[in-house]
Formats: C-alpha cells, sequence, structure tokens
C-alpha cells in the first residue's frame, strides 16, 4: 500500500510538472500537447473502437510470432546444447543473429514478403527466436551435471531426463530469455509497424505514424502511453507469476 | 502391490569388485585412479572406503552405481553383473543434488514415480514413510532451499532409500556438515541401517567418522589407487564417535594412513 501511495504521488507529480510547463506556454501546444488533450484523445479512441482495434491488431502479431518463436526456439536451444553438430552450426548462426538489433530484419522482410501479415509475423519471429534459442543453451549448460547422474540413478532416461530434470532445472534461463524474446519482439514489431502500412489490420504503430502525419502530437504521446501499459501489462500477467515460483521454489533473490 | 510389502525390507545385496582397473585421460596426462581393486562385501555389510582425496573411492562408487564404467574388471551384485544404473543400488553424493524446483516430498517422490507397480497415492505414502524415517515429515511441503545443510542430506537420503534399494552408496554425504550436526546424522544413520538392513558403501577421508559407521574400513592409497589395508571394527552399536574405543581404533587407523603416506613421500624424493 505505502509502495503504491508513493508511485502514485510519483505519477501525479509528474503530471502536474507536465501541465504547469504546459501552462508556461513556452513551447507551442502544437509540440507539447496538454495532459489532458491526451487524455480527451484517447477518450476519443476508446469510444471510437480505433484504440481497441488498433491494439488488437498489434497484440494478434506479436502473440502469434511470439509463441511460434519460443515453441521453434526451446527445441533448438536443447538441442545446440546437447550436440556439437548443432552448437556448431545453428548454435553458432543464433549467436551471431541476436546480436543483429531485430529491427533490422524489417528492410528484408519487406522486401521477401512484401506489405504482408507474413512479414510482420518474420520480423516477430527473428526477434523472438534467437534470444529463445541462446537462453535456452546457457540454461542447459549451466546445470550442474550432479542433476543428470542423480537422476540417472533413480531409472531416469532419455527424454523423461529431458522433460523431468533439464528442462526444469534450465527454467530460470529459459523464463529470462522468454522475457528477452518479449522485449525484442514488442520493439521490433512497433518498428515494422511504424514503417509500413499493412491493409490486413491498423495497429498501434501505424496509430503512432499518422499521428506524426497528421501532426496530432495527443496522438502521438496517447499512443506511445498505450504501447507502455501495454509492455507493462505483458510483463506482470505473462512473467510475474513465473518470476514469482522462481524466487520461491529457488530462493533466488528477484523483485 | 500394496504399500506394506513396497516397505517391507528387502534384502541386502552382496558386491563382489574383480580387479576394476580405471584410468583417465585428459589432454595428454594419464591419471590411474584405480589399480585391480578387488573387494568383497557381504549383504548388508558396512564398508567405509578410507583415504585421503584423489585414491579413487569416489571413482569406485561411482562404478558401483553404474554410473561410470571400468577400463578393466567386473562387479557383480548377487551375481549379476553391472552395466549401468539400476533401482538396486541408490546414490547419495556429497552435495545433496536434490532438485530445487521441486519441493521436500516430490524431490523423494522422484524416484518412486519411476518404480512400476504403485499408484501415486501409495506412491505418496512411501515418501511420506521415509521422510517421518528421517525425521522430516513436517518439512514435507518446504522448498530445499529453506533447509539447512544437515536436513538437504536428510532428505537426500529418504530420497536414496525410497525406491527401496538393496545397497546404499554414500560419497562423503556429511563432509559439508558442522560436527553437531554430523553427529546426529551418525546415529541416524546406524539407526536406519538396523531398521532398513542395506549393504552400504560409504566413501570418507575422515578417520572416526569410518570407524564410527563402519564394520569393515578399507583403507585406500593413491597413485595409483589401491587397497593398502583393512580393519575389521567389532565395536557395539550404536557406537559414538566420541567413545575412548573408537579414538583408539581410529588412531590404530591413522597410524596406517600416515606410514603410507610418508612412505609415498620418500619413493617421490
Ligand atoms: N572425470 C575425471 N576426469 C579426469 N580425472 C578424473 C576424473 N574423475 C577423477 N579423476 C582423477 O582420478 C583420481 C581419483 O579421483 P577420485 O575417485 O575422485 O578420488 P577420491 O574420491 O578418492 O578423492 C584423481 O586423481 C582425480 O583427479
Ligand atoms: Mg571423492
Amino acid at each position: 500500500m505505502k509502495r503504491f501511495l508513493s508511485a502514485a504521488a510519483f505519477f501525479a507529480t509528474l503530471l502536474i510538472i507536465w501541465e504547469i510547463l504546459v501552462r508556461l506556454n513556452i513551447w507551442s501546444p502544437v509540440l507539447v500537447p496538454s495532459p489532458l488533450t491526451v487524455s480527451e484523445y484517447l477518450l476519443g479512441a476508446v469510444r471510437d473502437g480505433t484504440l481497441y482495434d488498433a491494439a488488437i491488431v498489434t497484440l494478434k502479431r506479436l502473440v502469434l510470432g511470439y509463441t511460434f518463436g519460443i515453441v521453434l526456439g526451446l527445441p533448438i536451444g536443447l538441442l545446440t546444447a546437447r550436440f556439437k553438430v548443432w552448437q556448431d552450426t545453428l548454435g553458432l548462426l543464433a549467436l551471431g543473429l541476436q546480436t543483429l538489433p531485430s529491427v533490422c530484419w524489417v528492410p528484408l522482410a519487406l522486401i521477401w514478403f512484401g506489405q504482408t501479415e507474413t512479414a510482420m509475423f518474420f520480423v516477430v519471429v527473428m526477434g523472438t527466436l534467437w534470444s529463445m534459442i541462446i537462453a535456452t543453451d546457457n540454461g542447459v549448460r549451466s546445470i550442474p551435471p550432479i542433476y543428470a547422474r542423480a537422476a540417472r540413478t533413480m531409472g531416469s532416461r532419455g527424454l523423461h531426463t529431458w522433460v523431468k530434470v533439464m528442462l526444469p532445472a534450465s527454467l530460470p534461463f529459459i523464463v529470462g530469455g522468454m522475457k528477452q524474446g518479449w522485449a525484442f519482439a514488442w520493439r521490433s514489431l512497433m518498428a515494422a509497424e511504424i514503417y509500413v502500412t499493412i491493409l490486413s489490420g491498423f495497429g498501434l504503430g501505424h496509430l503512432l505514424h499518422y499521428g506524426r502525419e497528421l501532426n496530432a502530437m495527443e496522438q502521438v504521446i496517447g499512443v506511445m502511453f498505450i504501447i507502455v501499459v501495454i509492455g507493462l501489462l505483458a510483463d506482470k500477467i505473462m512473467f510475474s507469476p513465473w518470476e514469482r515460483f522462481l524466487h520461491r521454489r529457488w530462493g533466488t533473490q528477484g523483485k | 502391490m500394496t504399500v506394506q510389502t513396497e516397505l517391507a525390507n528387502v534384502a541386502p545385496s552382496k558386491l563382489s569388485v574383480n580387479a576394476i582397473t580405471k584410468r583417465f585421460r585428459t589432454r595428454g596426462t594419464e591419471v590411474h585412479a584405480l589399480d585391480r581393486v578387488s573387494l568383497d562385501i557381504a549383504e548388508g555389510e558396512f564398508v567405509c572406503l578410507l583415504g585421503p582425496s584423489g585414491c579413487g573411492k569416489s571413482t569406485l562408487l561411482n562404478i558401483v552405481a553404474g554410473l561410470d564404467s571400468a577400463d578393466e574388471g567386473t562387479i557383480f551384485t548377487d551375481g549379476k553383473l553391472i552395466d549401468g544404473p539400476g533401482r538396486d543400488r541408490m546414490v547419495m553424493f556429497q552435495e545433496s543434488a536434490l532438485f530445487p524446483w521441486l519441493d521436500v516430498i516430490d524431490n523423494v517422490m522422484f524416484g518412486l514415480k519411476l518404480k512400476p507397480g504403485l499408484t501415486n497415492p501409495e506412491r505418496r505414502e512411501v515418501a511420506h514413510f521415509y521422510l517421518k524415517l528421517v525425521g522430516l515429515e513436517k518439512f514435507m511441503r518446504a522448498n530445499i532451499h529453506e533447509l539447512s545443510g544437515g536436513m538437504k542430506q536428510r532428505v537426500a537420503l529418504a530420497r536414496a532409500l525410497a525406491p527401496n534399494p538393496r545397497v546404499l552408496l554414500m560419497d562423503e554425504p556429511f563432509a559439508a556438515l558442522d560436527a553437531l550436526t554430523r553427529e546426529q546424522l551418525y546415529g541416524d544413520l546406524q539407526r536406519i541401517q538396523q531398521q532398513r538392513q542395506k549393504t552400504i558403501v560409504f566413501v570418507t577421508h575422515n578417520v572416526r567418522e569410518a570407524v564410527c559407521l563402519g564394520d569393515r574400513v578399507v583403507l585406500f592409497s593413491p597413485h595409483p589407487g589401491r587397497i593398502q589395508e583393512q580393519f575389521k571394527i567389532t565395536l557395539p552399536r550404536p557406537r559414538d564417535i566420541n567413545s575412548v574405543d573408537l579414538a583408539e581404533h581410529a588412531s590404530e587407523i591413522t597410524k596406517a594412513l600416515k606410514g603410507h603416506m610418508k612412505s609415498d613421500t620418500e619413493v617421490a624424493e
């Protein structure tokens, strides 16, 4: 409760400072709209459904590509950790491509797939996949060998060892990788949406882009605000439960 | 199978180790860890493998466990050749090797779940029995990181006992514990051994510990790992690590240990 109050006070102060700066008329209101104008835009956009529709379009793309990247990255990471051949091929590729800012996939995606959903999907997958592979690989490698040996003496073999020992043992790394993958995917999707108009769906990035085209600063700031909120919510809903579980079981110092 | 038959004592195994040789090769250098080591262990015997570190005690234990294979030689349990891990031989390691993603009872259930012929509620009952045996039934739902070092090793002991093995292999299980906790565990282990009647092979570099626990102490010497001498310990049980009789036996063994270490350095000079 105390933490909530201090957070609330902090953000209220920020809003007040913002309002005061606007009232002082230092900058043109076209460049710096007041918090009130921004909330008016947001209210309007919520009422006429643009915001909701755009958020749904964006989240659909994100969830689709992200899930695909995770589901593909996890087994590949297990393979690169387990087999030298995989490590020296796909593992090396993942290590290299992970350093590439995922925004850099956007031009390539556009040339290959045109202004289509496939291009969006591709960009999100590229944002997720490599960091997921690397995280899983690191996780498996960091497992003390004694776990697998102990499991073996109790009769665990092959697939059972992988599912019941290696996977849970590397969970802290895997959750870290999923989180990073999410952050990369979210960033690269926004970049893609700002870059290109896609007729099949009008996402949050487009909304941001048209705010600029129309010189509608309240729209730009309003949409940015929504993007931040979605990012925060995703963190709280998707990753916090896992992190709490890890914290409780492993006793690691988390939040 | 019912819980009752599952919990009944199984006959302990006879172990026969025949001329085991093991070398480790790492980047040019070769370590001769075991050199034609032979050893017979009777049903229900508590044998302590004693020696300075590096004399191949863990290597031998791991080969008996089936986790490693020997270069030469064979090991039989009740006349059956060992060629891999088996539920009849359970291992307890120096670090507890408990799984941090499982709570206490699920750790004990891990091996039980791989044992066919039991329903899950029955397995739970069995796990409960062994947690009670090591005095931790109240900590069933605790997480591993919440336990002290001694409690962790108790859980590890319960986990090793749970599949009802014939042989228990223990690799310096108490080495990382403080003296007081260790003394408690000596008592517990002796009590459990009386109750469950396992054949136990216990690795240690602590002479008193070996004398306190073993029916027999097998002294190893390093480079290459060989059996140097064996001592029968006939002190009555339960034994107290601080008793005078025990100290006498220990000093005799310590003398033998030092004697060979001296000759070892003389050879090196
Ligand atoms: N996996 C391994 N690779 C290389 N050398 C090893 C390995 N395991 C043990 N050794 C060597 O074999 C010798 C015996 O080791 P070990 O059985 O662990 O001794 P102890 O348990 O008696 O301390 C040591 O010199 C050790 O360095
Ligand atoms: Mg050792």
